[in-house]
């Protein structure tokens, strides 16, 4: 009697998980399959070579290219400045300090905190600073405040890679007469290469989704922008803005810029999976 | 030569200790900056009136912040409610359940999902979500709606944290040794029991912590609710009613913040708020997930 | 000294993924002695005693044939339930691994699953269990704290409680005295030597000392190789394989 209960229960529960797992994993192609879907039949070729022409968000010619280009020089911009800000952090706290110091693990632990922070924190947070520095919102606004916003996912990406170096290899460079910055630069960067450009796709791929954080700060234009001083368009701003307007011309819009912003993703998510399947190869190996 | 590498190593090492200290004081930065700029308004008004008032409207000065927070606890805790479950049973069947290569192989699908950007979920919200619940789910229960909800919001970041959630506890229950695993099984308990009994028992605090994560992820996350919330400044009274989280309103107003006195600092100290909050959740679970690395290693 | 096998083992091979640990086994253990398997660490000892649990099964990228029969069942038959199987063994490893609950509800917790339900009754077999792992008279106090309190020695004997109250017919040890200090290995030495009347109990070990106090029959393995195998009289006084020779005086280890 108890045993056929249990068996019940586990049959049930057994059920309950398999259908859970698919519904995590059925969301996630419902929503690429759905934006895909709906984007791909809106897609034309002005889309990606064209800026809004007058009229644009009443329905008018034009395309987002303004967009793609702002989003694509925004982003690059600050995951250049994220990497040269983590790369260092990464190394000190690891070779310097020590993988299992203390200070590693407060460093670790603020990365952690900053990662939590939601990125609309860090729009106003980036808002402040321009503010306080006279900048006003432009591509120089938002590289900065995108670049903060992408640090701690940098920086805790490379930390879990640098630091499955093992303490043996480092410690047969510094017994071989190289300095710590020797070590860091010529033995440690050279094993964890594709791991290190997996975490800054990972970035660049954070940093090129968000909306939230350049709402105030990099504006909005319908050029390209040509300085750091001038307002430029994003993708995501993009497809929001398109989204709101009341023209269903204009929505078709919304859905094929988030086709293009998805492609980008899977290519840059991608890419960053295969690099670290490499790199684990390495590693085992 | 070797003096000059060695000082190379030492100035190396002295940029390198500013820069990391910097990123290690940056929370604390973040924070002073917020507080700075929401300091004229949490002069001029007391604290519980502006977190507890229901009257905002910024023309009059008047900044009762009761009608967002609610807003935001209505979505956050709708997208708990549906969320726990589903990661957690997700979690077990793919870390206890499954074959290791089905767990390897739904490993970067969840990434992926993890990587979707907020706008995307946000424009599959309304495409998907909202007519789900305008013609479907209100209707069921008798009520109409625009399908602009709290409710609608609550799915979308559901799906929003799923990732979060399962990582971490995937992560907790490989903490948990096999050894305790096999002392239920070799005892003649079920897979299930032994799930029930023992790993599930182990891993509490570390479920806890993952589901807390995943809580204050949802708390501030704003685009993809700003797109689907309904954006209506009152407090909800049905999850098919609309609702104005707090970041969809720093969202939504940036653009004439400057022009309204103290209207600035109303959404900078709603920012405030969100980092506090967000904060707070996160010390308490990365000490709890510390706790149980420390028992490992 | 001539009883009954209660374990055969018969062709038994296991790899884990193209690393073969066991080749071809064949042996009979008898009922209700002390059987030690000894040999050098990674000779595929404690493989045998999961095979035994059928334990292996939850690794991935196991492969496994041959056959083990218990009370002359194979307890590889694809219709075998195999909680019964696991109930009618109990298992004691390397670590003490103490339920994350009470002392009590450590050794409650498989007659519990196996569907006792009434309260004294359940004290009583608590009780009676504790007792025979000579542990009632350190814990009876305390029945209600964290098993994870006591000392791992005592923890050790918990296990074995624990074991004993699903009433099994095997005691499968594997090392159980490897993570204890002298003193307690010798009470679980001990507590062995006073169960053989009632179980079948094999121990894996990789201390000679352990192997020639404890045990009635020997299995010496080499590299997944089962060398040989017979009373321990005779493997100890009068082996007759040049390896088991060399084992035994200490050579290889």
């Amino acid at each position: 009697m108890r045993s056929s209960f249990n068996k019940f229960e586990e049959a049930v529960f057994r059920f309950l998980m398999i259908v859970s797992t698919l519904v995590v994993l059925g969301c996630l192609f419902l929503i690429i399959g759905t934006v895909l879907f709906k984007g791909i039949g809106s897609m034309d070729l002005d889309m990606i070579t064209r800026t809004p022409q007058g009229g644009y968000y009443l329905g008018k010619e034009g395309g987002v290219l303004n967009a793609i280009v702002g989003s694509i020089v925004l982003t690059s911009s600050a995951t250049a400045i994220a990497f040269l800000a983590s790369l260092p952090v990464v190394l000190y706290i690891n070779i310097y300090a020590g993988k299992n110091s203390r200070f590693a693990e407060l460093i670790r632990l603020s990365l952690d905190f900053l990662w939590g922070i939601p990125s609309i924190v860090y729009g106003a947070f980036g808002f402040i600073i321009m503010v306080y520095f006279g900048i006003s919102a432009s591509l120089l606004g938002g590289i900065i405040t995108v670049a903060l916003f992408i640090l701690p996912i940098m920086a805790r990406a490379m930390d879990e890679v640098i630091s499955l170096v093992p303490v043996e290899l480092v410690e047969a460079s510094f017994s071989l007469g190289s300095t710590r910055i020797e070590t860091a630069s010529r033995v440690v960067l050279r094993q964890t290469l594709p791991g290190i450009i997996s975490a800054i796709l990972l970035a660049f791929g954070r940093g090129i989704g968000d909306a939230a954080s350049v709402l105030f700060t990099s504006g909005f234009s319908d050029r390209i922008p040509l300085s750091l001083t001038q307002p430029a368009a994003t993708l995501p701003l993009a497809i929001f803005f398109q989204l709101g307007t009341p023209f269903p011309e204009v929505q078709e819009r919304a859905y094929a810029s988030a086709f293009i912003l998805t492609i980008i993703i899977l290519i840059v998510s991608i890419s960053a999976r295969l690099l670290a399947a490499r790199f684990r190869r390495h590693t085992i190996q | 030569m070797t003096a000059k590498r060695t000082l190379k190593d030492l100035i190396a090492g002295k940029a390198m200790f500013l820069i990391t200290a910097g990123c290690g004081v940056l929370v604390l930065v973040m924070a002073l900056g917020l507080l700075i700029r929401a300091w004229p308004i949490m002069q001029i008004k007391p604290l519980h009136e502006l977190l507890f008032s229901v009257s905002w409207s910024p023309m009059k000065g008047d900044f009762g912040m009761l009608p967002f927070i609610m807003g935001t606890l209505w979505v956050t805790g709708i997208a708990i409610v549906i969320a726990v479950p589903i990661s957690l049973l997700t979690s077990i069947y793919l870390s206890e359940f499954a074959l290791s290569r089905i767990r390897e192989l739904s490993r970067p699908f969840i990434d992926l999902l993890a990587g979707i950007p907020s706008v995307i979920y946000g424009i599959w919200g309304v495409i998907v979500i909202v007519p789900l619940v305008k013609g479907r789910l209100a209707p069921l229960f008798g009520v109409s709606s625009t399908g602009y909800s709290v409710l609608a919001a609550g799915i979308v970041l559901s799906i929003m944290i799923f990732p979060v959630i399962i990582h971490i506890t995937m992560e907790v229950f490989q903490a948990v040794p096999a050894g305790l695993r096999e002392a239920s099984l070799s005892l003649g308990a079920t897979q299930w029991q032994t799930v029930k009994h023992v790993v599930l028992r182990r891993s509490l605090p570390g479920i806890i912590a993952a589901n807390v994560l995943g809580f204050s992820r949802a708390f501030g996350e704003t685009m993809a609710v700003l797109m689907v919330a309904g954006n209506i400044t009152k407090i909800p009274g049905s999850v098919f009613d609309p609702g104005y989280p707090l970041p969809a309103l720093i969202a939504n107003n940036y653009g004439e913040m400057m022009s309204i006195p103290l209207y600035d600092s109303a959404l900078m100290m709603s920012a405030l708020v969100l980092f506090v909050v967000v904060i707070f959740f996160n010390v308490i679970s990365r000490y709890i997930l510390h706790r149980i690395r420390l028992r490992i290693s | 000294m001539q009883t009954n096998p209660h374990v055969r083992v018969h062709d038994l091979s296991v790899s884990y993924g193209s690393t073969p640990a066991l080749n071809r086994i064949s042996v009979d253990i008898p009922e209700k002695q002390i059987t030690a398997v000894i040999g050098p660490s990674g000779c595929g000892k404690s493989t045998l005693l999961r095979a035994m649990n059928r334990l292996l099964e939850n690794s991935d990228g196991v492969s496994l044939s041959g056959s083990i029969l218990i009370d002359n069942e194979n307890i590889y038959d694809p219709g075998r339930d195999v909680t019964e199987i696991r109930k009618k063994m109990g298992l004691l490893s390397q670590k003490p691994y103490p339920l994350p609950m009470s002392i009590f509800e450590n050794v409650a917790y498989g007659p519990r699953i196996h569907g006792m339900k009434k309260k004294n009754e359940m004290a009583e077999t608590v009780r009676h269990y504790l007792t025979i792992s000579g542990l009632w008279e350190e814990v009876k106090d305390r029945l209600h704290e964290p098993a994870s309190r006591l000392s791992i020695g005592q923890q050790q004997r918990l296990c074995l409680a624990r074991g004993l109250a699903v009433e099994p017919e095997i005691i499968l040890a594997d090392e159980p005295t490897s993570a204890l200090d002298p003193k307690s290995s010798q009470k679980i030495e001990a507590e062995f030597k006073h169960l053989k009347n009632r179980y079948t109990i094999i121990i894996v070990t990789h201390i000679l000392r352990q192997a020639r106090r404890l045990a009635d029959y020997v299995l010496f393995m080499y590299l997944g190789e089962l060398v040989e195998h017979g009373p321990a009289a005779q493997i100890f006084e009068n082996p007759q394989h040049e390896m088991t020779k060399e084992y035994i005086r200490g050579i290889i280890s």
